[in-house]
């Protein structure tokens, strides 16, 4: 309402005004805000498979930062659907190389601005984002991690044991792994995630991108080395470019291109509990116990699991795992262990060896993949459609982005978070 | 959980195997270039159905052992020994 990008001679969609005038016509003037044509175009500029926070916002920032809205977003289910919509929504940057330290980084200071640039309330909540250290070893670890953030300029605090439980009320005061210390991210938090699909869904549709849900695509044009256009449910479309945002299925997709990719579709399972009284205003990870919670603004525990390690496609967690997260959120805070669950659910995450996710374009021409963010794609969602929509525009991938192409397994020049962050999975 | 079949043991839950991921991976000759240790390094198939992998028994009798399971509904519709690690016959 009170953004500073919108032009003085418009007024305010959502504005106090809108909703005035509205009340004389029983609030009928609304319209739908996706534009979701019936018949698409036959030639699109840029067709963006996967209509999660990744393809949204490679739209959006095709529009805003290039010009470009000759564009159409495809997705198999609805927006929003898939991993945007299944993760536990933290928002961090606290990794240990510097240039995963700049790729989340920027995402994480475009979220900052989000609400404001898309006019869209995403609820960013900067609680903190705690890491639990549970012995020396662990402790030791942090204190790696915190010079790695600091020399990085990412914010990062690193706390003994009796700091984090004067943060942190309510933890475990005998737990069988004792708390020794902790490391936050004060700039670290939550945020909703179906309004992050939504506001850069309605960002892009104003500009003129194409959205087309419940479209499954069924296979790629190809002409003289190059991707020429899309194969859907809904007929085929034309176009200059393809990116690949579909996450656990972009070896699938890859396949209809006849290329393999250094990924593996792993089933992540979260869940939440009935809501409570508010009693946990941060975000805690505990490596150690292999879980990670915070508390929705409906008041419901968030809890996340580790990865089945197993190949799968299948939107379920297994039991162990389930069991494994619950103990760990009992360890930590033995109250809950009256909590009830309420829902249960898994994603499919597209994991890379060295965890850190691949942007660039493949060895088909014109075929560009967002992908390999493996467990961590929602904190990065402003980042990636930044990034791809950046190399897709200029031909050229950002300087953030140019670690983090193919190249890198040939040439052996891993961004090894999955060692070097402790990512557990 | 998922049960599955040791030709050693019998069906025995899932908590007791660990998953070595796809077969046949098949190690280049050291004469092979780069971008082909490089598929023979991180590569893979990754289907979306019928998948052929190892899993070992890790709490169990220590054995590797070759499965075919679908990746859509985790069905296993055959387990056996393997015989070698890139024997591909075996499963």
């Amino acid at each position: 309402m009170f953004g500073m990008n919108r032009s003085r001679s418009k007024p305010a969609r959502y504005g106090l005004l809108s909703l005035l005038r509205g009340g004389f016509n029983g609030q009928r003037h609304w319209t739908p805000i996706l534009n979701e044509p019936e018949t698409p175009d036959r030639h699109y500029d840029v067709v963006i498979i996967g209509g999660g926070g990744h393809g949204l916002a490679t739209a959006h920032y095709l529009a805003a930062n290039h010009g470009i809205t000759r564009v159409c977003v495809i997705e198999r289910g609805w927006i929003g659907g898939g991993n945007t919509g299944r993760n536990t929504t933290v928002i961090r940057s606290n990794y240990f190389f510097p240039e995963s330290a700049a790729l989340y980084d920027l995402s994480l200071r475009l979220y900052e601005g989000l609400s404001r640039a898309l006019e869209y309330n995403i609820m960013f909540s900067q609680r903190g984002m705690w890491m639990l250290a549970h012995d020396r070893h662990g402790m030791e670890m942090l204190h790696r991690s915190a010079s790695a953030m600091l020399l990085n300029g990412v914010d990062a605090e690193l706390h003994d044991g009796a700091g984090v439980r004067g943060r942190i009320p309510g933890l475990n005061p005998a737990p069988r792994f004792p708390i020794v210390g902790g490391l936050l991210q004060p700039r670290g938090g939550t945020a909703r995630h179906d309004a992050v699909a939504w506001a850069y869904a309605r960002a892009a549709s104003r500009a003129g991108v194409h959205v087309l849900q419940n479209t499954e695509v069924t296979g790629l044009a190809q002409a003289g080395g190059r991707v020429v256009g899309v194969k859907t449910s809904r007929g085929d479309l034309s176009c200059d470019r393809v990116v690949a945002a579909v996450a656990g299925h972009s070896s699938v997709l890859a396949n209809m291109a006849g290329l393999r990719l250094p990924i593996q579709s792993f089933a992540l399972q979260a869940f939440v509990s009935e809501p409570v009284k508010p009693c946990l205003d941060t975000v805690l990870l505990s490596p150690a116990t292999g879980i990670y919670l915070s508390q929705s603004d409906k008041g419901e525990i968030v809890l996340g699991a580790g990865l089945d390690l197993f190949i799968s496609y299948a939107q379920r967690g297994s039991l162990p795992m389930m069991e494994q997260a619950a103990a760990g959120a009992i360890e930590l805070f033995p109250q809950f262990s009256r909590l009830r669950f309420l829902r249960q659910w898994a994603g499919i995450c597209d994991v890379v060896h060295d965890s850190s996710p691949i942007l660039d374009e493949s060895e088909l021409a014109g075929l560009h993949f967002n992908c390999g963010w493996g467990t961590g794609g929602f904190k990065a969602i402003p980042a990636g459609g930044w990034l791809t929509a950046h190399h897709v525009a200029t031909g050229e991938a950002h300087a953030i982005a140019r670690p983090f192409g193919f190249s890198r397994f040939p040439t052996g020049a891993m961004i090894d978070e999955a060692a070097a962050s402790g990512i557990a999975h | 959980m998922l049960e599955i079949n040791c030709p050693w043991c019998g069906p025995r839950p899932e908590a007791e195997f660990r998953c070595g991921g796809e077969i046949p991976i098949i190690r280049p000759t050291p004469d092979c270039t780069d971008r082909e240790w490089a598929a023979y390094l991180h590569e893979r198939t990754n289907p979306k159905g019928m998948h052929r992998e190892r899993w070992l028994h890790v709490l169990g009798c220590g054995m590797w052992i070759a499965a075919i399971r679908s990746t859509i509904n985790h069905h296993i519709t055959r387990t056996g020994p393997l015989a070698a690690p890139h024997d591909e016959a075996s499963s």
